[in-house]
Order: structure tokens, then sequence, then C-alpha cells
């Protein structure tokens, strides 16, 4: 219903249309989860520095989704990294629910990450050889907690990502949507404060790839914070905010006026392909 | 995460790789075995010398030729090169000693004996009719030599149990047969009962004969030790001065006179340093296998690093890391260690007909617990390579 986005954006025909659903009235509490300050991120590659965050300001709302994006090199990666708390800024404060984390030590930020942040990776990055329940409690297990408990939690997890018949699967006895939903219940079985999906529907086919956005849109208006990163503008109009980042800055903070719903989307997918066109075939499954 | 947890995912691992789990295991397994069939050999045989000079009884002198040194822990015999007896020497000193019950002088062989269509390969024992006197053996049947036998040099043996039970298999009492040693005639004339104390078979493969027999087959007029029963026990120590004194003309200070005591100390301290040497040379193959087991952690490591990365991004801290592949290495040498032993105790007893074996519970526990410590040890550097390893280069690691 907009005509102008907000963002520059890549639309495939008459793929616009799907906004404003009842999600998008839901309010979006100011208290951020995620505070970076003029975070910087140099590293040396080669005998070059190379700065790949040149003061990044950034906060992450309780219950907001936000979408990161940038091109290739535009530090989007490393600024995940940062605020998926696997690297050190090089300069800068980064807070998770109001808790400074930049002085924190390697097993202090493993168990931040296991407590309040769950990812969620291009390649799914589940063990292999491991059935989905055994790679839903990993997180669990390095939590502490019983045998029991832990099975309890990790069924519950993949009944929510309706996966409950396929708990003994293996990752390769799993399809890549299904692949990427065990990591969606993996990241979610601790019951996390945020979760970071890095180019989640990147190596997924376009049908796979809308039902991991609507997954995380479902969990979303369930009230998790979801922070998607990724290069291609259609996922990204998934989440309510885009911050785009280009050569290690943030060039625009925007909410997003024509959202995408997944589901509507599925519903719609489901009539093209009755009609045998594939309207969104070039889109979730993009170049990656 | 529990240690329980750790031994879980260590568990899993292994069998994800059965076959290479079980070659890497095969280095300790040969170490551990190894060790176990080597020290059991030794102990047998240390176990076999001790039970047979100890069954001589205490008032027993050992006089041998030559001048064996037993200070500062040397090895004994190898200083032993003096002139050796003869029977002549033996019959000098039981002419002269007083307070004695005998003296005899011993040699031994070894030969082919033969019985129709079956041959065993005996010890040869040879000594005079008094050699009952300074023998543990008992007779199960017939007799001893007699001196007449003895000084005609008769061709007349008394067989132990195991050349009876195989050269005899189906004589109850085979006193009177002809059997065949070296080519000569022997006329069987007693037998032994079998010698117990788990010492081994070899005692009761031994054919005892008048020495003067012994020489004509072994064609040497060598005796190898002449033994001296002495009647009262208080009086050893006399005795062993007059046969220091009686030899002195023929030999010099070229004689050396031991008491059982000392006897048996040469044997144990040769024999235990023997047994060191092997459990050694075995400890060295139990390096190797463990040198391998961190070889294969290592690849181990490289080709599990992505999983690593995982690992860490969900919340694995550097100790949960480290302990997972530490415990996997242990598991290994552990595993290794337990099938070694097994390996090693059964091939003990398989070979305790051939050599004597005594599976000793220390060597058990040492082999056992030296394989855990070499797992723990070249388990440390692979694991802690891992646990050290950067969680975003290890996901993005191919």
């Amino acid at each position: 219903m907009t005509a102008e986005p907000s963002i520059p954006v890549r639309i495939d025909g008459g793929e616009e249309e799907a906004i404003a659903g009842p999600a998008s009235a839901r309010p979006v509490s100011s208290r951020a989860v995620l505070e970076l300050r003029d975070v910087t991120k140099a590293y040396v590659l080669e005998g070059v520095v190379v700065h790949a965050l040149c003061g990044v300001t950034l906060d992450v709302n309780e219950g907001e989704m936000l979408s990161i994006m940038g091109p290739s090199g535009s530090g989007k990666s490393t600024l995940m990294h940062i605020i998926g708390l696997l690297d050190h800024p090089t300069s800068g404060t980064v807070g998770v629910e109001g808790e400074d984390v930049v002085g924190m030590s390697a097993n202090q930020l493993a168990a931040v990450r296991n407590k309040r942040i769950g990812f969620v990776f291009q390649s799914f990055n589940l063990l292999a050889r491991t059935g989905a329940l055994a790679n839903v409690e990993l997180p669990l297990v390095y939590a502490g907690l019983g045998a029991a408990e832990r099975s309890r939690r990790a069924r519950e997890a993949l009944e929510g990502v309706d996966l409950g018949d396929r708990l003994r699967h293996t990752p390769s006895q799993l399809s890549g949507g299904q692949q990427q939903r065990v990591a969606i219940a993996r990241a979610l079985v601790t019951s996390p404060s945020i979760v970071l999906a890095d180019e989640p529907t990147g190596n997924l086919d376009s049908r796979s790839g809308i039902e991991v956005m609507a997954l995380l849109q479902r969990l979303n208006a369930a009230g998790i914070t979801v922070v998607v990163v990724t290069h291609d503008a259609n996922v990204a109009r998934h989440g309510q905010r885009i911050v785009e980042l280009r050569d290690g800055k943030v060039v625009r903070d925007a909410l997003v006026t024509d959202r995408l719903f997944a589901s509507d989307e599925l519903v719609q997918l489901g009539m093209n392909t009755a009609a045998g066109a594939d309207a969104v075939g070039a889109k979730a499954g993009g170049p990656a | 995460m529990s240690l329980v947890e750790s031994f879980r995912i260590a568990m899993r691992a292994l069998f994800a790789n059965k076959v290479r789990s079980l070659l890497t295991m095969l280095g300790v397994i040969i170490g551990v075995s190894a060790v176990i069939l080597l020290v059991a050999i030794g102990t047998g045989v240390q176990g076999q010398v001790t039970g047979a000079v100890q069954g001589l009884g205490s008032n027993v002198l050992f006089v041998f030729p030559g001048k064996i040194n037993t200070g500062g822990g040397g090895s004994g015999f190898a200083g032993a090169s003096g002139r050796p007896f003869s029977l002549s020497d033996a019959r000098y000193l039981q002419q002269r000693l007083t307070g004695v019950d005998a003296v005899v002088p011993m040699s031994q062989g070894s030969a082919t004996a033969k019985y129709q269509s079956k041959s065993v390969q005996p010890t040869l024992m040879g000594t005079t009719d008094e050699g009952r006197l300074v023998s543990s053996a008992t007779l199960g049947g017939g007799r001893f030599f007699n001196r007449s036998e003895n000084d005609a040099a008769a061709r007349v043996a008394v067989i132990g149990y195991t050349v009876k039970t195989q050269l005899f298999p189906n004589v109850a009492n085979p006193v009177g047969l002809t059997m065949t040693i070296s080519g000569q005639r022997f006329t069987v004339i007693g037998w032994y009962e079998k010698r117990g104390g788990g010492i081994g078979g070899d005692q009761d493969n031994q054919i005892s004969m008048p020495i003067g027999a012994l020489q004509r087959i072994t064609t040497t007029d060598r005796v190898a030790i002449i033994l001296v029963k002495v009647t009262d026990a208080a009086e050893v120590d006399f005795v062993r001065a007059q046969i220091t004194r009686f030899l002195e003309p023929r030999f010099g200070d070229q004689v050396t006179v031991f008491s059982q005591d000392q006897t048996l100390g040469i044997f144990n301290t040769l024999l235990g340093t023997l047994t060191i040497m092997l459990a050694g040379i075995a400890g060295i193959s139990l390096l190797v296998g463990g040198i391998g087991i961190m070889n294969i952690m290592l690849v181990s490591v490289s080709e599990r690093t992505r999983e690593i990365g995982i690992r860490k991004a969900v919340g694995a801290r550097t100790y949960d890391i480290l302990s997972q592949f530490v415990i996997e290495a242990m598991m290994l040498s552990v595993l290794g260690g337990i099938i070694g032993i097994l390996v090693g105790a059964g091939g003990a007893l398989a070979l305790s007909s051939v050599v004597p074996t005594k599976i000793t519970p220390w060597a058990v526990a040492i082999a056992f617990f030296f394989s855990a410590g070499v797992g723990m040890f070249f388990g440390v550097y692979p694991a802690w390579k891992a646990s050290g390893l950067d969680p975003i280069e290890a996901l993005r690691h191919e």
C-alpha cells in the first residue's frame, strides 16, 4: 500500500501488497535489550589494518524485529559477531540487558551467550550424525540441566517448530528447511532474550525460506526480540526496522513501512504454485 | 557441564568412528598386553627358580666355580669364569668335609627323549645317588638310582611328571620301560609326582640320571655346581669355611660358596632386572601407542573444528571443550588398556604350558594406570588446542 519504500529494496512483481497485519500494530517497548555505543572493530589482515566497524551506535529494543542489512564487506558480519558476543569490539561498549559485556572473559561471555542469545546460522550449524533432539538439547547441556529436564524442554521446542515427529532424525535425514527449524528450536530452548539470525534463508529454497521467516515472525509476535542479518532486502522487509550498514557505518536506520508477512506470502505462494507461477522464486532463495 | 555428560559425548564421538577408534587403541592394546605378558614371564621364571632353590632346603650350600661378586648390586654371574669343577673335585670334598649329609655334584643338559612315536625335550639333571637328599621332588612310583648305578654311570632315569604324561600317556606306571635319550637307551626306574606351587610346568619337564650318564650325552666332564647339604643348620658357616679351605689349593680364590639366601638374592636381582628391562621395552610401545592417540586426537580436533565452534557459540566454556577431548583421549587409552590387560593375561595363560608365567596384580595395575596416564598426557595438547579455538574462526571452518 505504500508507494515509496523507506529504503531501496528490490521488489518482485506484485509482492509489496502484503503488509499491515495485526502484528505490526503491536507496540514495541522502548527498553533496549542490546545497546551498542560507538563500537569500532579493526583487525590486521596480511599486514593491512582493516576497519570493519567505524563507530556503530545501535539499540535493539525489547520485542522488536530488527533487520541489519548491507552488502558484502559492509561490516554486518562483524556487527553480528559482536552482537552475538562471539567477538570483542576494538573500542566502544556493548550492553546486554543493561550489563556491560566488553570486559568479560571468554567463559563469562559463553555463559551470557548460553542464557540470553539464540543463534540461527545460514548453514544451520547442527551437529552432524546427531539427532534433532540432541542438537536442541546442546545449549541446555552447557547450562548444566539434568537429562530429563533437557529432553522435556528440547521436545517442547521442537514441537514449537512443528518437528515433534522428527526427534531422532539426524541433519542428513532432514531437508534444509527442517534443519533450519531445528536450529531455531535450539536457539529458543534456553528462552533467550534475543534470537540472532544470520542469513537464515540463505541456503534455503524460496518456500522453505518464507517458512523460516514466518517462524521468526511468529516468535517475534510472541514477544521474543529477533535480529536478522541479511544482504537481501526482501528478507529484511520482514522486520519492523531496518538498519543499513555500509563501510562499517550505519547509513540508514528506519522503520519499515511496507513490512512483509511471511504467513501471507505462504498463502499467496500456494495460490501461485497452483497457477503454475513462482512469483517469489528469485526472492528468498536469491544469491547467497 | 557434568563429567557424565563429557563421557557421553566422548562415547558418541568414539562410536562414530569405530574403525579409527579401534586402530588407535591398538597401539595401547599392544603396549599394555606386552607389559603384562613380559612381566608375567619374568615373574614366572623368577618364581620357578626361587622355588627350585628353596626346594633344596635351608641348610644347603651352593659351590660355584669362579669368583662371583655379590657386592654393589652387580649382576652376579658375569664374573664367573673360573676353571670348571669336575667329578674328582666333588669326591675330594666328600672325603674331607665333616658335618655334612651329602656332597652332590650337578650338571644340566638338554636332549630329545623318545618312546615309540612320542618325543619330548626335557631338561636333563645329572646328579649322584645322593641327589634325592637335595631335591624337593617326591617320587610317585619306582625308586631313585642307587650308588652302584651311579658309580657305573648306568643308563637309568627318573622322569618328571610332564615327561611321564607326554611320553607314556597310557601307562600308569612306566617303571621298567625303555626310552631313548639322544639316541641312547635308558630304563625308567622311577617317576616324580607333579610339583605344585603354580611355579609352572618346567620343573616337571625333567629327567634325573647319574651324572656320569649325563656326561656321556653332553660329552663333557664338567660339573656345573656342587651342592653341600649340612647336617646341622648351625654349622653352615663352619662348613663354608672348610669348603673354601679345601678347595684353595686347587682353585685359589676362584670358588664361590653361597647359602640359599645368597643364591636366591642373586637370582632375584638378576631376574628382577631382566623383568624390569622387559617391562621397559614394552613400556616404550605403550608410549608409541600414546603418540598414536595424540595424532588421532589432533586429526579429530581439526576435523571437528566446526563442531567446536557450534558448541562454543551455544555456550560451551573453555573447560567444557577441554574436558570433552581429554576424556575422549582417556577413554581411548583406558579401553585399550582394558583390552590389553585381557589380551596380555590371555596370552600369559596360553603360554604357561611353554614358559612359566605368573600374572602379577601390580603389573596389571601399573599397565592400566600408565595407559590412562598416557591418554591424559597425550590428550591434553589436542584438547588445549581445541578449547583455545576462536568461535568465529571455528564456525567458518569448512
